[in-house]
């Protein structure tokens, strides 16, 4: 028998959506090839029922360690562990930053394979097959592992699904390795720049870095505005980091997942970390100045252009149009 | 404190990727180019050793590749490394993440360093974790996607951006930081720095010197196997506009909204 453990990574007293999607997926998986899925939260005072609530998803067990969050390592520790002690053949993390650093030092620490950025996974043979794009998402790679295999989703590849099973959970135990405590959380989840609400809006103008400065937000702010109604400004992860927009409005890989009816990117090349936030939007136009730019591949409508010239115009033609 | 800087080799980012079909792997032939990322982790090594916080005895970049890859390390010596180290080795080809991890690990190992660093990903392989590999393997702990990071007698206070908002993490040396990009604005190097960079000291070192374990590298020493390399599902091709004349480019872009009834 081969289990499947997922890492559920736990957030003031809730777990994350794409943890919920690799419970789900684990446990759709782990019926196919005779095991079960079980859960790990780390965390410090995690309550038992926010642990068990994973059996919804699918989870059968749940395995609670009291250790510190929002760090890799002590994960690592944790589901290190379980897998020396336990029957488990393959680990699943949902798409995330702490997905990716837990999943590859466990897989260094398990000597075990590892396939990241994965979108689906299959069974073949009663072993998971793991489906990887690559090239600028122009190619699908198959991953298949000689013993135990590490897969950590892209984000949003997993949808999680309520299947109103039951979970038993268990306090772990750990002794946390010496490097794991090397690290400590001063703070975790601040919150940079205003506190904005870009998740149900209709149309969504986004910018990146080829605004060529903060100010440059103000023709998005224009055109958001020009649309009025149900519309927002959105902005991508490079130009939050530079400081020129809220966090609460970036979109991608640790930021917002979206799906306006029109989402316009004005400066934004299309990286996939940016692609994985948006591209579920029924409408895509961009407006770029480099023609090469990935964003163009995902695009309905592209526009190879100065944003600086078009964005005005257009901001005025759709006042106009709107009358 | 002596920092290492783990850097690669990659395609320009011009030049069309593509699998060779016979070996599943990633055709590393064509124009290559130090991976813009890792420009970031050298910068960021070289503001530690100018910042007078501590004492950075040397900067030392590594790299694990073909013979070509030399190049990759004369660009980071370009750029204020004092020395480099290549790991190259026929046996090494085809190694997966995990692998590369492990056999670049084992040259760290060698070196002691307090502090390694890297970009937050490689622009051909798309992944982001080799860092968190290295680390593992070294007992040292790991921050990837830092954006901030202030050196002190103390440790390392790092920010980056994670999927709740911006943590702070303080972390003890020694230890593996990936970088962001938005860390830094990496410099341009002088053409007295280009043109001194090939006598800067540059060791070679196969994986027995290294103390590699030749079973564990390569493509048989890999632990995951890829292959059957498919195209994506088909997505019709978005219109495209090339503006010469905005206002008929405006005018396009409000017929497509309208026709859709986006306006």
């Amino acid at each position: 028998m081969a289990n499947i453990l997922v890492y559920a990574l736990h957030y003031e007293g809730a777990i994350n959506k794409n943890s919920l999607g690799a419970v789900s997926e684990a446990a759709r998986l782990a019926g196919e090839i005779g095991g079960e899925a079980h859960a790990v939260v780390v965390g410090e005072g995690i309550s038992d029922d926010v642990a068990a609530g994973l059996g919804a998803f699918g989870a059968t067990k749940v395995f609670k360690a009291e250790a510190p969050e929002g760090l890799s390592q002590p994960v690592v520790d944790v589901m290190g562990k379980l897998f020396e002690t336990g029957d488990y053949q393959y680990a699943i993390f949902g798409g995330g930053l702490l997905g990716f650093e837990v999943g590859a030092g466990l897989a260094a620490r398990l000597n075990a394979g590892v396939t990241m950025e994965v979108t689906a996974v299959n069974v073949d043979g009663g072993q998971l097959v793991a489906e990887r794009p690559i090239l600028g998402d122009s190619s699908i790679s198959t991953s298949r592992y000689k013993d135990r295999g590490i897969i950590i989703g892209r984000l949003n590849a997993f949808e999680a699904r309520e299947s109103g099973g039951s979970a038993t959970v268990e306090t772990l135990d750990v002794q946390l390795s010496s490097h794991a405590q090397q690290a400590t959380m001063v703070q975790r989840g601040e919150q940079r720049g205003a506190d904005v609400d870009i998740e149900g809006a209709d149309v969504l103008v986004a910018g990146g870095r080829g605004l060529g400065k903060a100010e440059g937000f103000q023709l998005c702010e224009d055109l958001a505005g020009a649309f009025g109604g149900n519309s927002a400004v959105a902005a991508t992860r490079a130009v939050v980091d530079a400081g020129w927009y809220p966090y609460a409005a970036q979109i991608g890989q640790t930021g917002k997942t979206v799906a306006p009816k029109l989402y316009l990117a004005a400066g934004i090349s299309g990286a996939i970390q940016h692609k994985v936030g948006m591209q579920s939007s029924e409408n895509i136009v961009a407006i770029n100045k480099d023609a090469n730019a990935p964003i163009f591949e995902f695009s309905d409508l592209g526009i190879v252009g100065d944003l600086n010239k078009i964005l005005p115009k257009l901001t005025e033609a759709v006042k106009a149009r709107k009358g | 404190m002596k920092i290492c800087v783990l850097v690669k080799e990659v395609p320009d980012a011009a030049v069309q990727k593509r699998i060779d079909p016979s070996t599943g792997r990633m055709d590393r032939s064509g124009e290559k180019n130090l991976n813009p990322y890792d420009t970031h982790a050298i910068e960021a090594a070289m503001q530690i050793k100018e910042g007078g916080a501590v004492e950075v005895e040397e900067i030392v970049a590594v790299t694990m590749g073909p013979e070509s890859a030399v190049r990759a390390l004369h660009k980071a010596v370009s750029l204020g490394a004092d020395r480099s180290i290549q790991l190259t080795d026929e046996a090494l080809a085809g190694s997966d993440v995990a692998a590369t991890g492990y056999a670049l690990a084992k040259v760290l190992e060698r070196e002691k360093p307090d502090l390694v660093l890297l970009g937050q990903q490689s622009d051909d392989g798309e992944c982001y974790t080799i860092g968190a590999v290295v680390a593992e393997h070294l007992g040292m702990p790991s921050l990837t996607q830092v954006i901030k990071m202030d050196v002190s007698a103390d440790g390392l206070r790092c920010e980056r951006q994670a999927e709740y908002g911006y943590d702070t993490v303080q972390v003890q040396t020694p230890a593996v930081i990936s970088v962001g990009d938005a860390i830094n604005e990496p410099r341009y190097p002088s053409l007295k720095a280009i043109m001194g960079a090939k006598k800067k000291p540059l060791e070679k070192l196969a994986i027995g010197e290294a103390g590699i374990d030749a079973s564990q590298v390569g493509a048989d020493g890999s632990k995951v196997v890829c292959g059957d390399f498919k195209a994506p599902p088909a997505k019709s091709a978005g219109t495209i506009i090339e503006d010469e004349d905005t206002d008929e480019t405006v005018e396009k872009i409000v017929a497509w909204l309208d026709e859709r009834k986006l306006i």
